[in-house]
């Protein structure tokens, strides 16, 4: 967990971790990997749960892609279902 | 040092600046349930703010909590903090500094220090109210996607500076000028995220109300809130406010970018009475512009218990988007009758200001408070709210219940 963020950090050499995000954990679950390596070099991870838990999948997926393309964040097409998942079944709608 | 910890409702708890205090959410005027469960809030500090409300580390996204709202003037080192991209610099040198005036539009291109823009300039000063375009999204239903702010991501302060018209006269602004641009030292952690850079209509620019700052509340501004120059456009959100400002752009062709295309944008027609942004808009949407007339109670919470006969002082702040504020009404029976607030001191029509009504509850039972604004146009705000997409414009007329013993 650790080392994927400090990898992420790495590659985004301008931004430095701002104090008391290392305090965010995600739940553990299939796809979390893909979350860190993909979401971290941008943002803190605290964004899911602000987010949670009012989107569902698609929703969840209309935001990755968004990140995608309107943020220019490289996401791998096919990790964007992977990510949508994990945050749907880990923070999605109920 | 770092403080987090859960909030717990405790409105009325003196001891402000301690870091052991409890302070109370910004939640705790609503029911807390209207806040989305992962927005359940954290302090947390920022260097040189005392704890605020953490809604996001990086980029930092940081709230004032209700207490430091009771004042018309908010203090620097509460002041709420927003940026959109984690790219900041971590400190500016004010001596290295430099601002960039230019574009296609300028009479020529020119570039001034601190101390040139101090010198050249008449120096001026205004109180305004600085609100995010989202304050109190978190408050909407259903919930829409973004910062969950609650009703803390706004401030007023006192802001010194220049006029950004004296500026731009010394430079010379072509009349086929449409907007002028403004950038700021922060950026986005990746090349391919789009920089956030904004416009505003020339004819805002040009108003003598619109200012280059470089002090807030007779200090330094503080990092967190654009150090060392900010733009302040009094009246309208906070999106236009650019932050360590290093670029003014005087454009004769609006500017297209995801910031002011795609983002900050209200269906067209839906908010009557706001101002328009002619180049910006299209059929379907308009940029945010000025800020509707609101009100916020800071001195009671929802569900407080207060005692038959006790006085119960109902006060808090109003503001607009630059009209100016006439009157406040308070009711204590649910909006069945209604009383004229006593108003705080006047200063200025861009300011926060201050209202108190004191009443005394007879009867055991509920007691719901309302208050409602209402601004020298006469407009007030709704009771229903209006939806949008990006969840902007919340002012909605408070119920508070109070739980008469």
């Amino acid at each position: 967990m650790k080392r994927a963020l400090a990898v992420a950090l790495v590659a985004a050499a301008s931004v430095a971790a701002m104090a008391g995000e290392e305090k965010v954990r995600l739940k553990d679950g299939p796809g979390l990997d893909k979350v860190q390596q993909n979401c971290v070099a941008c943002h803190s991870l605290d964004y899911i749960p602000l987010n949670s838990p009012f989107l569902d999948q698609k929703g969840w997926e209309a935001t990755v892609t968004k990140m995608n393309k309107a943020y220019g964040a490289p996401i791998k097409p096919e990790d964007v279902s992977v990510i949508a998942e994990y945050l749907a079944k880990n923070y999605g709608k109920r | 040092m770092i403080d987090r910890r859960r909030f717990i409702a405790g409105l009325g708890v003196p001891a402000l600046a301690s870091l052991s205090s409890t302070v109370s959410a910004a939640s705790s005027i609503w029911q807390p349930s209207e806040l989305p469960e992962g927005a359940a809030a954290t302090l947390d500090s920022l260097p040189g703010k005392v704890p605020l409300i953490k809604r996001t580390y990086r980029p930092p996204n940081f709230e004032t909590p209700i207490e430091y709202l009771r004042d018309p003037i908010t203090r620097n080192d509460a002041f709420f903090v927003r940026y959109h991209l984690s790219g900041i610099p971590q400190k500016i040198d004010a001596k290295a500094w430099r601002l960039k005036v230019g574009g296609d539009g300028a009479g020529r291109a020119a570039q001034f220090d601190l101390a040139g823009l101090r010198k050249e300039f008449e120096r001026v000063e205004i109180v305004a109210v600085c609100q995010c375009s989202g304050n109190r999204r978190g408050m909407f239903q259903p919930h829409v996607q973004g910062v969950e702010w609650g009703v803390g991501a706004m401030g007023n302060a006192r802001w010194t500076g220049i006029r950004l018209r004296d500026l731009l006269n010394k430079v010379g602004v072509n009349k086929d000028t449409v907007e002028i641009a403004f950038d700021g030292a922060d950026g986005p952690a990746m090349d391919t995220t789009p920089d956030f850079v904004k416009s505003i209509p020339v004819d805002r620019a040009l108003d003598e109300n619109t200012l280059i700052a470089f002090e807030m509340n007779g200090q330094p501004i503080p990092h967190w809130n654009g150090f060392p120059a900010r733009l302040i456009v009094p009246g309208w959100t906070g999106t236009y406010w650019m932050k360590h400002l290093t670029s003014v752009e005087v454009r004769t062709k609006p500017l297209s970018n995801f910031w002011m295309a795609t983002a900050y944008r209200i269906p067209a027609g839906k908010f009557k009475g706001v101002a328009g942004f002619k180049t910006q808009e299209t059929q379907a949407n308009q940029p945010i512009t000025d800020m509707v007339v609101n009100s916020l109670v800071t001195s009671i919470r929802d569900g407080q218990r207060v005692s038959r006969g006790q006085v119960v002082d109902v006060s808090g702040i109003a503001w607009d988007g630059g009209y100016g504020i006439r009157d406040v009404e308070v009711s204590t029976d649910g909006g069945r009758s209604w009383f004229l607030a006593e108003l705080g001191r006047d200063l200025g029509k861009f300011s926060f200001r201050g209202f108190r009504h004191m009443f005394r509850p007879t009867e055991a039972g509920e007691a719901v408070v309302m208050v409602r604004a209402f601004n020298q146009r006469g407009d007030t705000q709704v009771t229903e709210l209006i939806a949008n997409p990006a969840g902007y414009h919340h002012n909605v007329v408070q119920r508070i219940k109070l739980e008469v013993a």
